[in-house]
């Protein structure tokens, strides 16, 4: 059962109006522009018990994701694919508004949104990802941990999810006498195309970037929107209660593609320096 | 078998410590924005953070003491903490040290300041290599000081185990899965008392009694190393001014 709520972190009035006034002058609360972003700090190979880790900071959100490989049953009606499995945990370290316990709708909505992305634009090719078709197929584990919360907790997990996967080493199974046996060999991951999700929050009339705990408190509606490689789209969602208007989702559209290139040139590059 | 693998003829250890040392250890204050106090460890190849929220109102309300605080701890490992993965909801393993965290925390706080309020201690494992519920004590305790909350003395815990004749100190993930004995004790060095003591497999009399001291020099160790991260923390800028002044 979801219900409608009030936003659990609480902006004072003279707060809001404050950002508000700031806003109708082109500027945010923190001097930022409505298309710029937080600084964005990636560091990867962080666990090493993981085939994959990263640790993303954007602002004052830290999030880690850490990659574990099984192999194990397909899905039904995937037989021939590998399983990648991801979920994302707001821990209680994160903010005094978070409670341990199975996750919320919000938690589950996050880890939905950043999968989608993932799955959507095959990110990983899972047809390479078999072993006995139909029975053992290479099962990824993505899991999510949110260490702290300013907001934006979907492009950040989003970010620390790509990280993770670009970056991480594959054990290599093989199948021997119809078993499977770990080489003790690693391999890198059937990587096609780098998602990268922008996330958009309208506030009043004017629409910005990566938002702030504080000005999520006061958004009006959120569209993350992801795009590939090549530049398309590959998945969308919107959240919150309020509307956007035609013009402001094309206009976001757009700012997501050009800024989701300048956040995958960063991507492209851990790699190398990794 | 076990004793030729995990000690060798040099009384070196299969990570190549001594039998009276511990694994490096660093402790990092203030490392999470929104919580009252944090602290991140790396205890070998632990590494775990720490979040203290409160003191703050209780919810749900009756759950709250008329005459003191309620102290809420929760040890958790996140999923690719392991080798294996770890489901992520909640073992009876990690109740219990949940259990055992707070319980060893209690004594080092005045909670009779705070009353009908909530102090929460979120432990969470990102990668466990044996005495993470030592680890998460330690840094725990560091979190609770750097949250400001009013305290007897600080906790350290250490733990010492058995292998073969052995009694050596801080057991690491191999020698808690492979030895004969494993003992953590959590310690206030300043008023002498233990707040955790628990052991896994056998000891003589006198292994008991050897192993509680190594354990409790092995708290002093870390006592230090707590002092040291709280200091850098708050005092760091003058430490380095008296160093240049030297």
């Amino acid at each position: 059962m979801s219900s409608s709520k009030r936003s659990t972190i609480i902006v004072e009035q003279l707060r809001k109006q404050q950002m508000l006034e700031a806003l109708l002058r082109g500027k945010r609360l923190d001097g930022r522009n409505f298309d710029s972003y937080r600084d964005l700090e990636i560091e990867i190979g962080i666990i090493d018990k993981a085939s994959g880790s990263a640790r993303v900071k954007l602002g004052n959100t830290e999030v880690i994701a850490g990659i574990k490989v099984e192999t194990g049953e397909p899905f039904e009606g995937l037989e021939n694919k590998g399983a990648l499995i991801m979920s994302a945990e707001v821990l209680p370290t994160a903010s005094s508004h978070v409670e341990p316990g199975p996750p919320d709708e919000e938690a589950i909505e996050l880890s939905r949104v950043v999968d989608r992305g993932v799955r959507e634009s095959k990110m990983l090719d899972l047809d390479k990802l078999s072993l006995i078709p139909g029975k053992i197929v290479y099962t990824i584990f993505v899991d999510c941990s949110i260490i702290n919360s300013d907001g934006n907790l979907l492009d950040a997990t989003s970010y620390a999810v790509v990280a993770a996967l670009l970056t991480c080493k594959l054990p290599v199974f093989v199948v021997q006498d119809d078993k499977v046996v770990n080489t003790g060999d690693f391999m890198p991951p059937p990587i096609t195309t780098i998602p990268i999700s922008v996330t958009a929050v309208k506030i009043g009339d004017s629409v910005l970037l990566d938002p702030t705990m504080e000005e999520e408190a006061c958004m009006d509606a959120r569209l993350t929107i992801t795009t590939q490689s090549d530049g398309d789209f590959v998945a969308l969602q919107k959240g919150y209660a309020g509307p956007f208007a035609i013009s402001q989702i094309l206009q976001s559209a757009e700012i997501a593609r050009n800024k989701g290139e300048e956040i995958r040139s960063r991507m492209k590059g851990l790699n190398k320096t990794g | 078998m076990n004793e030729l693998t995990l000690i060798d003829e040099h009384g070196k250890r299969s990570d190549g410590r001594g039998i009276d040392d511990l694994r490096p250890i660093k402790i990092t204050v203030g490392v999470i924005k929104n919580a009252d106090g944090s602290a991140f460890i790396e205890f070998g190849k632990n590494k775990i953070i720490v979040a203290v929220y409160g003191p703050r109102e209780v919810h749900p309300k009756h759950m709250a003491l008329p005459d003191r605080c309620v102290l809420r701890c929760r040890y958790h490992m996140s999923p690719f903490s392991t080798d294996t993965r770890k489901n992520p909801a909640p073992s009876r393993r990690e109740v219990e040290i949940s259990k055992v965290i707070r319980e060893s925390l209690e004594p080092s706080l005045i909670l009779s300041d705070y009353p009908r309020a909530v102090i929460d201690v979120f432990v969470e494992v990102l990668q466990a290599d044996g005495g993470s519920r030592c680890a998460g004590i330690i840094a725990a305790s560091v979190a609770l000081a750097d949250a400001g909350i009013n305290m007897r003395d600080l906790v350290s815990a250490c733990a010492a185990g058995r292998l073969g004749d052995n009694i050596v100190l801080d057991i690491n993930d191999l020698e808690d899965k492979e030895g004969d004995a494993d003992m953590p004790v959590a310690y206030l060095p300043n008023i002498e008392q233990i707040t955790l003591l628990q052991l896994d497999g056998k000891l003589s009399t006198s292994q008991f009694n050897e192993c509680l001291n190594k354990a409790i020099q092995g708290c002093k160790l870390v006592y230090e190393i707590q002092k040291e991260a709280l200091m850098k923390k708050y005092f760091g800028n003058e430490l380095e001014l008296k160093e240049e002044v030297v």
